[in-house]
């Protein structure tokens, strides 16, 4: 009886105290488990971190600029000169250089885009696209600064043999080489938004009779909007972002004007261009940098959100 | 009776003639399509050949690679920033891959859904569309001045360290989402610890996909420029910075992290903005460089994933 119990209880014939205490709660190795946990945590919270220290920094310094200048006048003033003798501090001739080059941008990569991202998705075959895609993503690589050599060297002779009287600085070759850098960006994701379009939606579509053309602009398309705006946002918020590119090709003075055949200077570029120099830490051209900065933070930032919720949206579509 | 008959006919026709045209605007439509694809491609193309084009005699000579800058075109070389541009990634990828790795398994493998994940989550999305010079004022008013890292490379290498992790945290989830979730549930049955699990499978099977991602976050980084002017580091540099091998115990010093650099964009933006047309040529060729190693970084890891895809059967 006392075989048959132990058979039943212990079938291996193991020793007891064995048993309990590899099963038992070990100590070290929970404790090493979220020690481990908590490290993690850490690394993952340093996200958090750079956003609070960017925000942090931004707004440390531009308090300093505001202390000086009035945010009425930072608003409406139409001047930006803040290293001359009769300073003055309007952000709005910056904002118009930054509008105007991503407007261009805008008219090169929205269409190439879109179309692009129709054809990968509802005519490429499987090897062309197979193909395509992993170019877009080199095109995407390819460093800004390498654009900014093709946008003056290359882009702006020729647009100046086009358009006679073009200056060599100007923002209208600026803003088609940024838009030729968005393109891979705009086609990309909203292919992904097109293929995410059931496939039955597809063929109810043939199943009428309609073509491959129809079915793309007529169901596809319409079916895919919140994702193509969401890539649309996001191609914005690069181009307005976008430094290098404006800092070699589109001049260094800031100019209230919509013009793109002038010469502007943008937010971004006109940070380089102070960084450029040897400004003195707290003068007030050091703090107007971190002002023009938050300027685009808050702009790119604004855009982002408003991205995240239309693609929080298409997700939830289906 | 022959009324009915005539008017199918002539529908019929007119059907024929419809799905004809409708043949048409789906041919017209893939040209347009195909046309609209080849621009970033044929950029691509056009950019490179300008680029070996304009900067040939300086690309073929070998002084330009072992040459300091210098106020003269013809003697300018690259040679401080090739030895500044490998000590900074260097920097950056110490900085960069060992936290951006680790968020990316606690978001994955550890964070339960609560206010903090979604805290962290939408922080890294956010940080992944900022515009790379906002790094640039960060590492200005934090890494120069706050902690005093002055214009060195240890600030260059964590502001783009900073830069490329939410890259490397955004495919480190990637490589380990495409994990089965069997593999954990295996490990876990036979006794393993959470830990144990990570360690074991899950960072060992994503190791190719965080690779690649790690590989193309490198590229951006090396061809980074608008942060690193911000910092202010857009200076004559004819130096090297202090080796970081030395002869003497313990062999390592980390002097180099404190000295002044420059990088290969830094040195091409630098030879761009000068009014005299002779260093437009160190220019172009500086971009070929610096287009060559993105390229072959982004290039393999592109091709790499694509094998991985392949490759991978469950």
């Amino acid at each position: 009886m006392n075989t048959v119990n132990q058979l039943i209880n212990n079938p291996l014939n193991l020793p007891d105290l064995q048993i309990s205490n590899r099963l038992s709660k070990n100590f070290t190795r929970h404790f090493k488990e979220r020690l481990i946990e908590f490290v993690l945590l850490l690394a993952a919270l340093s996200a958090v971190l750079t956003t609070t220290a960017i925000m942090g920094i931004l707004l440390y310094e531009s308090y300093g600029f505001f202390e000086h200048v009035s945010i009425v006048d930072f608003l409406t003033d139409t001047l930006w000169t803040p290293l001359f003798e009769n300073p003055h501090y309007g952000i709005l001739p910056l904002v118009s250089g930054t509008l105007t080059v991503t407007g261009v941008a805008l008219l090169i990569a929205i269409p190439i885009g879109t179309i692009s991202a129709i054809y990968l998705s509802e005519f490429a075959s499987h090897k062309v696209r197979e193909t395509v895609k992993p170019t877009l993503e080199l095109l995407a690589g390819v460093p800004t600064i390498v654009f900014g050599f093709f946008a003056l060297l290359f882009v702006t002779p020729i647009l100046q043999s086009i358009i006679p009287g073009l200056p060599t600085f100007n923002m209208l070759s600026s803003g088609i080489v940024i838009g030729i850098m968005v393109i891979p960006y705009i086609a990309s994701l909203s292919e992904d938004a097109m293929r995410a379009v059931p496939m039955s939606m597809r063929e109810g579509s043939y199943a009428m009779g309609a073509t491959r053309f129809q079915t793309a602009i007529k169901v596809i398309t319409p079916a895919a909007t919140s994702g193509i705006v969401a890539a649309y946002i996001l191609g914005i918020s690069r181009a307005i972002g976008e430094t290098m590119v404006v800092a070699i090709a589109a001049g260094q003075q800031p100019n209230l004007t919509f013009n793109p055949m002038d010469a502007a200077a943008t937010i971004t570029a006109y940070i380089v261009q102070v960084a450029m120099g040897d400004l003195p830490h707290g003068s007030i051209g050091y703090q107007s940098i971190f002002a023009a900065g938050l300027v685009l933070m808050l702009m790119t930032l604004t855009l982002n959100i408003i991205g995240h919720i239309t693609r929080k949206k298409y997700s939830e579509r289906y | 009776m022959n009324q009915p008959q005539a008017s199918t006919l002539k529908n019929l026709d007119e059907v024929r003639a419809m799905i004809k045209r409708h043949k048409f605007n789906d041919y017209i439509f893939s040209v347009i399509g195909l046309l609209c694809l080849m621009v970033g491609l044929i950029t691509l193309l056009i950019l490179f050949i300008d680029l070996i084009q304009s900067g040939y005699p300086k690309l073929i000579s070998a002084d330009f690679y072992t040459n300091f800058p210098s106020r003269r075109a013809a003697n300018a070389g690259l040679l401080s920033a090739l030895i500044g541009s490998t000590l900074v990634m260097l920097v950056t990828f110490v900085s960069a891959v060992p936290i951006g790795v680790m968020a990316a398994i606690y978001l994955e493998e550890y964070a339960k859904k609560n206010w903090l994940s979604d805290l962290i989550e939408i922080n890294v999305s956010n940080l992944a569309a900022v515009p790379s010079i906002i790094y640039g004022l960060l590492a200005l008013g934090l890494f120069v001045y706050m902690l005093g890292f002055g214009q060195s490379i240890l600030t260059a290498g964590l502001t783009l360290g900073l830069l490329i992790m939410p890259v490397v945290i955004v495919s480190t989830r990637e490589a380990i989402r495409s994990i089965p979730v069997a593999i954990r549930e295996a490990a876990y049955a036979v006794g393993a610890t959470k830990w144990q699990v990570v360690h074991d499978h899950v960072i060992r099977y994503s190791f190719g996909g965080i690779l690649t991602g790690v590989i193309i976050g490198m590229a951006r980084a090396i061809g980074e420029t608008a942060p690193i002017i911000t910092i202010g580091a857009l200076t004559f540099i004819a130096f090297l910075p202090p080796s970081p091998i030395t002869d003497t115990v313990p062999f390592i010093n980390f002097e180099w992290l404190s000295s002044g650099f420059t990088v290969l964009p830094i040195q091409m933006f630098s030879w761009l903005s000068r009014p005299n047309e002779a260093f437009h040529v160190n220019a172009a060729a500086a971009g070929v460089i610096i287009i060559l190693v993105t390229l072959l970084m982004n290039g393999f890891a592109i091709r790499m994933r694509y094998k991985m895809r392949q490759n991978i059967k469950w």
